[in-house]
């Protein structure tokens, strides 16, 4: 492993835990982000990666050798440090910036100059940029010297602290794209912290979720999006996403109620209101002879008509929105959010009418992907999970991010 | 004032070389004590406003009493004179120092510290860089106060262009009086000037 995390703990002066029993072993080339609340200790553990601050107890080890036996500036050299206010020295040129730790590691000039044209090369910006000051580049820019000067002597391991916070959507884009492709294409192993849900899941090849100290699960992106350890990360992850990330894979028909309420268009008003009362319903699908979708009658209509013998196709709501039952979960659940309505109707290929789709039925999914969470994992998983398990196994970051 | 000239310039030369010796001594021992000290002061937790507020103290101790209390420490002369006038150069440099080192901002240390940097290093390369602007202002302003009062120092037999003024203030004889009084003005106009220009120098191109 070329990062271990074993029972680290810290407990702060003053008697703050803020990391508690922390493990984590990390792989070369791996993103690792970490999320959570605010306070939950996510930048504590990771300055003591580079030994900005000491643990109480528990061990950190990089290529297998314990970091509290190492010379902390040394250790430092060896890694890349990039914080949100990203750190540039004001009173340095952006090269001598980028100079900075092969400076301090006693490169030869020449060398160091290679390495700074090499280093705007690889942040996309222009050489003349070099000569000169962080106050005269945006934000954006800056952090893009940020990043590259954090692996300009080579270092292996990248710690980023909410590096892309304070940069408007377009420019973080534009840096998630460089980092991920510095850990992609250059084998870079990053530790990220993050409090963006979608940069996490975009950025990781592992996230690790972090409440008061604890760790609430580590896993990969598909598998958090797929089985939300608990409710706090559910709540993290927002449910929404939860019901995108389910795999499309899944058609309507799959999680639709069979046998809607239906009504034909010549029974009267005394018949619908008497259907809804038995079935406890509040609207109900009007369907000709041969089962074809017409319409929908809602009670609130239906109240208004005194005349106890007007006939169903009189008040028939016709503008209704409907799904075919070979459609994806994906685009129902957007089409369902959107239009904010409870239930969809579901028609076959002729528009007969076959099933629907309630609001209830797509928080089931929800919670069935909950249910198949790893610590409930001993109890059979339902048929709809064992459907999402195995599509969990072929859909890796598939549109679930969007 | 030819006729000054002719009767008193090389006495003026040499009392102006006395005077910007004692100045000069006085500055550099300033500095020397109140820089550290004050970039000590910004890495205690307790202890600073204390030595801040002490140093305030020493500064109200009218000029006159202190060169007066140097007297039987150091006789007299020049020595008792550069004491006395860098125990007054101190608040200035110390307070600008410490507030220098406090202004340096918190991200730019960890930073600093994160890259890899020794203490020296973060000293050396980045924050007395940073912070230099703020502590020259604080020695150009010592630099003035400590010109201004050298002329007392002609009291306690230091020399320099004190002795012009005190001579004529005995002998009720105003050319005398301006001939010392005008030569400190224009040392002490000459000698901010300089150190503003070193105060430019230092501030880095983009914090000017
Ligand atoms: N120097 C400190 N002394 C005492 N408590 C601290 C200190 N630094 C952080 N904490 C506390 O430790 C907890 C974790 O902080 P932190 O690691 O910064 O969280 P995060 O980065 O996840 O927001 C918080 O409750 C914070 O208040
Ligand atoms: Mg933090």
């Amino acid at each position: 492993m070329l990062l271990s995390m074993e029972h680290l703990r810290k407990e702060y002066p003053n008697g703050k835990v803020a990391v508690d029993d922390f493990n984590l072993q990390v792989g070369r080339g791996e993103f690792i982000a970490f999320i959570g609340t605010s306070g939950s200790g996510k930048t504590t553990t990771m300055r003591m990666i580079n030994r900005m601050l000491k643990q109480t107890s528990g061990t950190i080890k990089i290529n297998d050798k314990d970091i509290s036996k190492m010379d902390p500036v040394k250790l430092r050299r060896s890694i890349g440090y990039v914080i949100q206010n990203i750190g540039l020295m004001p009173h340095m040129t952006i090269q001598e910036n980028i100079e900075m730790v092969p400076k301090l590691l006693g490169w030869s000039k020449e060398k160091r100059a290679e390495q700074a044209h090499k280093m705007i090369e690889l942040a996309q910006l222009p050489d003349e940029m070099l000569k000169r000051y962080p106050g005269e580049l945006s934000g954006g820019q800056q952090q893009r010297i940020g990043v590259v000067r954090a692996l300009a002597a080579d270092q292996e391991i990248i710690l980023m602290d909410e590096p892309f916070g304070a940069l408007d959507p377009i420019t973080r884009e534009s840096l998630q794209d460089l980092v991920k492709h510095l850990q992609e294409d250059l084998g870079k192993t990053f530790i990220f912290v993050t409090h963006d849900m979608d940069e996490a899941l975009h950025l990781a090849t592992k996230v690790v979720i972090m409440s008061q100290g604890k760790q609430v699960q580590v896993d990969t992106p598909e598998n958090i999006l797929r089985h939300p350890a608990n409710e706090f990360v559910t709540n993290l992850i927002g449910e929404e996403r939860l019901i995108r990330a389910q795999p499309n894979i899944l058609s309507v028909s799959q999680i639709m109620l069979k046998n809607p309420v239906s009504i034909t268009p010549d029974k009267t008003v005394d018949d619908a209101i008497d259907l809804m009362h038995d079935r406890r319903v509040d609207t109900l699908l009007v369907t000709d002879d041969d089962g074809t979708l017409q319409g929908y009658v809602d009670l609130e209509d239906i109240n208004r008509i005194t005349d106890a013998h007007t006939t169903v196709s009189d008040f028939t709501n016709r503008q209704v929105f409907f799904v075919k039952a070979d459609s994806l979960i994906g685009d129902t659940v957007d089409r369902i959010l959107k239009q904010g309505v409870k239930n969809v109707p579901v028609v076959d290929q002729d528009k007969h009418l076959v099933g629907i789709v309630t609001r209830t039925a797509l928080v089931d999914i929800v919670y069935d992907a909950l249910r198949g969470a790893p610590e409930a994992d001993e109890t059979p998983a339902s048929p709809i999970n064992a459907d999402i398990h195995a599509a969990a196994t072929h859909d890796e970051g598939g549109d679930s991010q969007q | 004032m030819m006729h000054f000239l002719a009767t008193y310039g090389t006495q003026l030369i040499s009392k102006t070389g006395q005077h910007l010796y004692i100045s000069a001594a006085a500055l550099a021992l300033g500095v020397i004590v109140a820089v550290p000290l004050g970039i000590l002061l910004t890495r205690m937790k307790h202890g600073a406003n204390f030595v801040i507020t002490l140093a305030g103290v020493l500064q109200t101790i009218p000029a006159m009493a202190l060169l007066a209390i140097m007297i039987p420490i150091f006789g007299i002369g020049s020595t008792p004179a550069i004491v006395a006038l860098f125990i007054y150069s101190l608040l200035p440099i110390l307070r600008n120092t410490y507030l220098g080192m406090q202004g340096v901002s918190p991200t730019v240390r960890d930073a600093a510290k994160g890259m890899g940097m020794t203490w020296w290093q973060m000293m050396i390369q980045a924050e007395i860089p940073l912070a230099a602007p703020v502590i020259m202002a604080g020695i150009r302003l010592s630099a003035t106060y400590v010109i201004a009062w050298a002329t007392l120092a002609s009291y306690i037999g230091a020399g320099g262009l004190g002795d012009f003024i005190f001579n004529g203030l005995n002998l009720y004889r105003s050319d005398l009086i301006l001939g010392g009084s005008i030569p400190v003005i224009l040392l002490a106009l000459i000698v901010d000037y300089l150190l503003g220009k070193v105060e430019t120098a230092v501030t880095p191109r983009q914090l000017r």
